[in-house]
């Protein structure tokens, strides 16, 4: 395709980003201007459609809006994008021939990009998500196609080689759990995606979905024919409409192919799949209480055993897969358990979608061979500490319920059994990276705040326990922790965990536990000397006037909501202690930072 | 050995159990005490009370009795000290959140937290926070519900949905804010209560109690004698709990062989004709608008000349015999025989056709 005033350019392809993230940062306002100005600009209308592709979430979400400017097969990626900066690109790349430089993505894109190892996430921002061709054209399908000609009892073999665990979090290994269910005797068997992405910060199942829905459609046929189940749901959760959005576009495509509904795939195999909308609660991510949801029961888990592959769905063999552990399986069956398993560790195989955030420069969705060190993941694909001057204190893996891993111990290869021993877990992927102006007894208490607020209510442990866990740490933070605190958190952390029902019970204290293992120190400044060490928990803080840095501008005084500052003209200001409450807003009027 | 038995060890005891045996029914059989809360023969197993937890060999934790099945050659220990230490930690986190008022508690003596306060030596105090402050709901004329003291062990709301099958509450809310509630926290009502007392019947504290019956005695001072409904025909049980004379409540065991300890509102709480003023102690015959009292004689010596008068006049398939579910077998079977063989008519009925 040509424009009408470069006759050289051949071909023009514009991929722009529209994952949840993408669409936020206003990426339908760039394709719309894109769309308008190479039109206004005579490039030829009828191969317009096809220009700009919208593509589903690239990972790289601190940059958004992303987009590739593909002319000739020469790729340019521009980031920050916003609707403005589409005019100048028009004008300057794709009629004048040059790129707008100062637009372009810097190294730290490719250092994002070129640590990782994409499987899933691979055609995401590649391809059209709501488009079943743009699936099938790079081999979408074929994984089910030739599972269908398997023997059950043989795909099941399959994944077992390939040593894949559950995504989810627990990490059970896949194949093992659908023998379990293949095994059982029944005439209904049910296949579930879990797609209650619950954990704060955590968003890879969504960006799968919204950016390749029909690998996890793929995924299902592939375990639904290897248990046995002829129907399925698809559980997500409601505050994901651009996924299920896109999903219910990609069942009804795959319906129209023939590779949903009767006898798929010109197969004797009957496989049916409904979505089921979650409405908003954590625990409905725990595979019992997601199954009292789907048969409309509030969404309280039950003790296991038995486990849903004997006893699941309306009392039937259920199996119930994470979705990254679903869009793992097309390519499994198509490139062999050979090729997955000579990925990652010995006993962590395969990639694994992290969603880093925190104190990072690049912030986004990651995919690394497990095995990665923790040092990479910063370092190299995150692109190190966000600020200069501020040092890496911990890492915080596994979501609100897992731990967190000190700086000391970022060595450390990230698979489960090294996470687990660290104190904390895989998780389903929350990766938060801490400075050193993080408190850890805050950040506890912000994640139990979580999990205390996300408990069902059914057991003890976990009802009460985490309540109680919270109170101890909220007066921790607000100086009025006792001498006797740390250890009845030990006490109290190891008895939920240990009595609690579900997962989330048994799991929620760890953030507390491994912060009191690792950062005992800071515990004990808080509850004996009364200080934050990172200066964070605001009853702790004690603002005083440094001497030699007032410049006795009197700024504070004019800021202070309480009177608490004495100052005069000529004279160096002082805070009054009692009247002070901490607001810290001569903190952050002082322009000398003379405030302490 | 049959293939239905399943082999186990209890506390160093071998146990027979059958496949469809649970840690807790085993120990039943076997005569080991495993404490719970949220246990009722009548329901599902629940498993959220965490008091049954047992350990058993080869676990990662130590498991709830009331949910795991048995399987072959299980090893069961039901009190070592780390299973000890974390009921103590249990009761200890319910009291925490309880108004531990037993001095004037409706319930006390007849309450599992309050025994097993006693029995583990825990009150709570070592946790200071936030207690349930709702205050008492008062709106229904049987069943008084104190959400302060309500444990959640979900006993009342089970029963109301898998035995009742009312569905007049279930849990509402999340976390520590839950409380079993009626939809819409609307009162207790006809429009959507039974008021069977079902709830209270399994309630393991004071949450829930009967209204009628409440500062009419402890549970120690009832003499319980155990009787037949005589309301209906189906022969529930129950124990109608004496007090100096005076029925003040009536309760059912698990062992009452028809309905193993239910009952509806009228088994529960029909009782008040007992001590009536208005109860009628003689017969009457009406003379002209009034009842006037009459002795048996009398009385059976007028309804006999009526009946005889008017099969005389009208013949005998004008009169018939109409008996009531509250008899005895014996007794509907004698009506039924007195007015086949001296009416000699075929016309009997019962109220429990109705």
């Amino acid at each position: 395709m040509a424009s009408k005033n470069n006759t050289d350019i051949k071909s023009l392809v514009i991929r722009v980003c529209v994952g949840t993230g993408g669409l936020a940062a206003g990426s339908q306002e760039v394709i719309d201007e894109f769309t308008k100005l190479l039109k206004k600009k005579g490039v030829r209308a009828e191969v317009l459609k096809k220009c700009v592709n919208k593509t589903g979430c690239r990972g790289f979400c601190a940059k958004d809006v992303l987009a590739d400017v593909i002319v000739d097969g020469i790729s340019h990626t521009y980031q920050l994008l916003t609707a403005e900066n589409v005019a100048r690109i028009v004008e300057e790349h794709i009629v004048g021939g040059e790129p707008v430089e100062q637009w372009l993505v810097g190294p730290e894109y490719h250092a994002f990009h070129d640590k990782q190892t994409k499987i899933l996430l691979h055609e995401c921002g590649h391809i059209d998500p709501e488009d079943i061709n743009a699936y099938t054209e790079i081999g979408g399908y074929n994984g089910a196609r030739k599972a269908l000609t398997m023997k059950p009892e043989n795909i099941i073999a399959q994944i077992k080689d390939s040593g894949l665990r559950g995504r989810g979090g627990a990490g059970f290994p896949t194949g093992l759990k659908w023998e379990f269910c293949r095994n059982a005797d029944s005439d209904q068997k049910y296949i579930i995606c879990n797609a209650d992405e619950g954990d704060p910060g955590a968003f890879m199942d969504r960006s799968i979905i919204e950016g390749n829905p029909h690998s996890v459609i793929e995924g299902m046929i592939i375990s639904g024919y290897a248990i046995g189940a002829s129907f399925g749901y698809i559980y997500i959760r409601a505050e994901y409409p651009l996924a299920i959005e896109r999903l219910k576009i990609a069942l009804s495509e795959a319906r129209s192919n023939g590779f949903l509904g009767k006898g798929i795939f010109n197969s004797d195999f009957d496989f049916e799949l409904k979505i089921k909308e979650g409405a908003g609660a954590f625990i409905c991510g725990e595979e019992t209480a997601l199954i009292a949801s789907i048969e409309g029961k509030r969404g309280m888990p039950r003790s296991k055993p038995p486990f849903p592959a004997h006893k699941g769905l309306l009392g039937k063999p259920t199996v119930i897969n994470n979705v990254e552990t679903l869009a793992t399986l097309p390519s499994i069956m198509t490139k062999g358990a050979k090729w997955f398993s000579s990925i990652g560790t010995e006993k962590s195989k395969g990639t694994k979608v992290f969603a880093l955030t925190g104190k990072i420069k690049n912030t986004g969705l990651i995919e690394v061979p497990m095995g990665i060190s923790l040092k990479e993941i910063i370092y190299d694909i995150g692109g190190g500490m966000e600020k200069k001057n501020r040092t890496l204190k911990a890492v915080q893996t596994g979501g609100p319920s897992g731990g967190c891993i000190p700086a000391a111990n970022i060595d450390m290869p990230v698979d489960y059994e090294s996470l687990a021993a660290a104190g904390s877990m895989m998780g389903s992927g929350g990766m938060v990276v801490m400075d050193d102006l993080t408190c850890m007894v805050d950040m506890s208490k912000f994640f139990l705040t979580f999990t205390a607020n996300e408990s069902c209510g059914k057991c003890v442990p976990c009802r009460v326990g985490t309540k109680r866990m919270l109170e101890i740490l909220t007066r921790i933070t607000e100086g009025k922790g006792k001498s006797s605190d740390i250890d009845l958190l030990l006490e109290l952390g190891k008895d939920i965990k240990l009595a609690s029902l579900c997962g989330l019970g048994q799991s929620a204290p760890n953030p507390v536990l491994s912060t009191l293992h690792y950062f005992r120190d800071e515990y004990e400044a808080h509850i004996n000397e009364g200080i934050c060490p990172a200066g964070v928990c605001k009853s702790l803080r004690r603002y005083t006037v440094s001497d030699e840095a007032c410049k006795m501008c009197g700024k504070c005084k004019t800021v202070c909501p309480s009177d608490a500052v004495t100052w005069e003209k000529k004279q160096k200001a002082v805070i009054s202690k009692e009247k002070c409450i901490k607001c810290g807003a001569c903190y952050e009027a002082c322009p000398f930072n003379a405030i302490l | 050995m049959s293939d239905n038995t399943i082999n186990i060890k209890m506390n160093g005891v071998a146990v027979q159990c059958g496949l469809e045996d649970t840690i807790l029914t085993a120990s039943k059989k076997a005569g080991i005490r495993i404490p719970t809360l949220c246990h009722d023969d009548r329901l599902e197993p629940y498993g959220g009370c965490r008091l049954c937890i047992v350990e058993v060999n080869g676990g990662m934790r130590p498991l709830p009795a009331c949910t795991t099945p048995v399987a072959e050659g299980m090893e069961i220990r039901t009190e070592t000290e780390d299973v000890r230490k974390i009921r103590k930690s249990v009761i200890a986190l319910l009291l925490s959140n309880h108004p531990n008022d037993c001095m004037r508690c409706e319930s006390t003596g007849d309450c599992t937290l309050q025994d097993l306060s006693y029995e583990y030596e825990v009150d709570g105090s070592q946790y200071e926070g936030e207690k349930c402050e709702l205050p008492v709901r008062d709106d229904n004329p049987f069943i008084t519900f104190e959400p302060t003291k309500c444990i959640l062990c979900g006993r009342c709301v089970r029963i109301c949905n898998e035995v009742v099958m009312a569905g007049t509450i279930d849990f509402n809310g999340r976390g520590f804010d839950t409380i079993p509630d009626t939809a819409f926290g609307k009162p207790r009502s006809l429009d959507n209560c039974e008021f069977c007392g079902q709830c209270v019947s399994t309630c393991p504290t004071g949450a829930l109690t009967d209204k009628k019956a409440r500062g009419k005695g402890r549970a120690h001072e009832m003499k319980k004698v155990r009787t037949t409904c005589s309301y209906c025909g189906t022969g529930c049980n129950f124990d109608l709990n004496v007090k100096d004379g005076e029925v003040v409540k009536v309760t059912s065991a698990y062992d009452a062989p028809v309905n193993h300890g239910n009952l509806c509102v009228k088994g529960r709480y029909g009782y008040d004709f007992i001590h009536s003023d208005e109860r009628i102690t003689t017969p009457l015959i009406k003379k002209g608008n009034k009842y006037i009292e009459a002795t048996w004689d009398e009385a059976l010596e007028y309804c006999a000349r009526r009946f005889s008068d008017i099969i005389k006049k009208h013949g005998k398939e004008t009169v018939g015999g109409f008996s009531s579910s509250r008899c005895s077998n014996e007794e509907n079977f004698l009506l039924s025989k007195f007015v086949r063989t001296v009416f000699k008519t075929n016309n009997v009925d019962n109220c429990a056709r109705v």
